[in-house]
């Protein structure tokens, strides 16, 4: 019984410590019920939210979301820095450093871009039309399959 | 005695003046509190953040520097401290729509819905392989309309291949190897690492003193001009001067790997690079040529990391190649 509780109690201490706030810095993280871009997305987390983190495993780390979903993120959609959106948006910053957080939109952003193409220097319409071009998991499952591309996965 | 008079200075040019002279100081402050930290560090073990800030308050306290520029002086010391490493996933995004957007004026691109269509199975079916295969807006590929054998990764994932580039692939395997290398170089941040410190310590000062708001129109003004700056580096190193060899070395390096975790036979990098290496011969000296180590060189460097003894290409995966490319590859 004692062993038990020991045991028990070193669990969730354990537990405790591997769980870490990783903040999404991406503009829409697919979560994904395992650890694969191919995997089923089981919630959509958007840029600067924060998710409890456990241990990385081979690039993917298990995260649950606010409202409670577990899955997979890759590493690569998450920032150990904190991202606060600007004031009148979800999670602004406050109390915090600026070496601890990233604020969201600061710096090369939205009104730059803005200013470029209200200047008439660049043309982004094509650029939106690429940035158009989506590819979901099954179309993606059905190419490998069709091109006989061994294992993947991943 | 002939005296010119000199016009009054706008707001903007005395605060990029301002600016300027600032950042002078701020070098100046960093690199005496650095060449205080070696030595006092060397002695305490204490951080060099911590002595900046002591001189900071130091020079404050002795009336040499004002409240207000003792808190500049410690955020220009920050932003020295940055460097194309620092710049966020968001600001790679926007650095990298605008390289394409200006790679636009040059190359047209080639508006075949089918042909992009099938460029974007095979690149996304590679991308979710990458070491890094989230960014901030995705990766997304177009052909271009060009004759010249060119592909273009810009920052952020906007993949570009010239018509010129289909050429030199003979079937999807080796197309694949093109998107890898590329998809590498957006992995590894090249792009990024090609802007000039100096545009972004200046960005990163600008940042800095940015509160939670929007710019006022100095501010504005100011970053859009280190943001077109960093967008002609990245642009001048894609089209004019090259990544360097290291780096393509590296890309090419990775793009074996990235091939094989992605079921390709990696073998298909060298079988492309030799096809493109008889037509930039042919083309004398144009796009990849200018921009690229020599197609010989890089097999000899890829070659040793490649399963030579791999399956030869897939049958279906010729036919659609050929089915969604081969029309765009015989017209001119």
């Amino acid at each position: 019984m004692r062993t038990r509780l020991i045991a028990a109690l070193l669990a969730i201490a354990a537990g405790m410590a591997v769980a870490t706030p990783l903040s999404v810095q991406v503009r829409k993280a697919k979560v994904r019920a395992k650890p694969s871009q191919l995997g089923k997305v089981v919630a959509t987390v958007p840029y600067g939210t924060e998710v409890q983190a456990g241990t990385l495993q081979r690039g993917w780390y298990p995260v649950t979301t606010k409202d409670g979903k577990k899955g997979w993120l890759h590493k690569s959609a998450l920032s150990t820095k904190r991202i606060a959106m600007r004031s009148g948006t979800t999670d602004a910053a406050t109390g915090v450093s600026s070496d601890e957080v990233a604020l969201a939109g600061k710096g090369f952003n939205e009104q730059v871009e803005n200013k470029l193409k209200s200047d008439g220097k660049l043309d982004y319409t094509w650029v939106d039309r690429m940035a158009g071009f989506e590819v979901d998991a099954d179309q993606i499952r059905a190419f490998r399959a069709q091109g006989h591309l061994p294992g993947g996965d991943e | 005695m002939n005296r010119q008079h000199t016009p009054p200075k706008t707001a903007a040019q005395r605060s990029h003046t301002s600016r300027r002279w600032l950042t002078w100081r701020i070098t100046f402050l960093a690199l005496s509190t650095t060449l205080l930290c070696g030595t006092v560090v060397a002695v305490l073990f204490s951080g060099c953040g911590e002595i900046s800030d002591v001189g900071t308050q130091l020079a404050q306290e002795a009336g040499l520097i004002s409240a207000e520029e003792a808190e500049s002086v410690k955020r220009g010391a920050k932003a020295l401290e940055k460097t194309w490493q620092d710049l966020t996933p968001e600001q790679e995004y926007y650095i990298g729509r605008a390289v394409a957007a200006q790679v636009f004026q040059t190359y047209k691109p080639l508006d075949q819905p089918e042909a992009n269509a099938y460029l974007n199975l095979l690149g996304q079916s590679l991308a979710i392989f990458s070491k890094r295969p989230e960014t901030f807006g995705g990766y997304h590929f177009l052909l271009l309309d060009s004759d010249e054998v060119n592909a273009f990764a810009a920052p952020g994932g906007l993949i570009l291949v010239t018509r010129g580039m289909l050429r030199c692939c003979e079937n999807e395997d080796e197309l694949a190897a093109v998107l890898a290398h590329e998809i590498c170089h957006v992995e590894k941040k090249h792009g990024l690492s090609a802007i000039k410190q100096g545009r972004l310590t200046e960005a990163f000062t600008i940042i800095a003193a940015e509160s939670a708001k929007q710019l006022g129109d100095e501010e504005l003004a100011s970053l859009t001009r280190e943001f077109e700056g960093s967008v002609s580096d990245v642009v001048m190193t894609l089209t004019t001067s090259g990544y360097s060899r290291t780096q393509e070395r590296e890309a090419d390096a990775a793009a074996v790997a990235l091939l094989r975790r992605a079921g390709y036979p990696d073998a298909a990098i060298v079988t492309m690079l030799q096809r493109m290496g008889e037509q930039l011969t042919d083309a004398g000296g144009l796009g990849f040529a200018k921009t690229h180590p020599s197609a010989q060189s890089r097999v000899e460097s890829v070659g040793p990391l490649v399963d030579k003894s791999g399956p030869a290409p897939d049958s279906d995966r010729k036919k659609r190649f050929a089915a969604a490319l081969q029309p765009l590859m015989a017209s001119q």
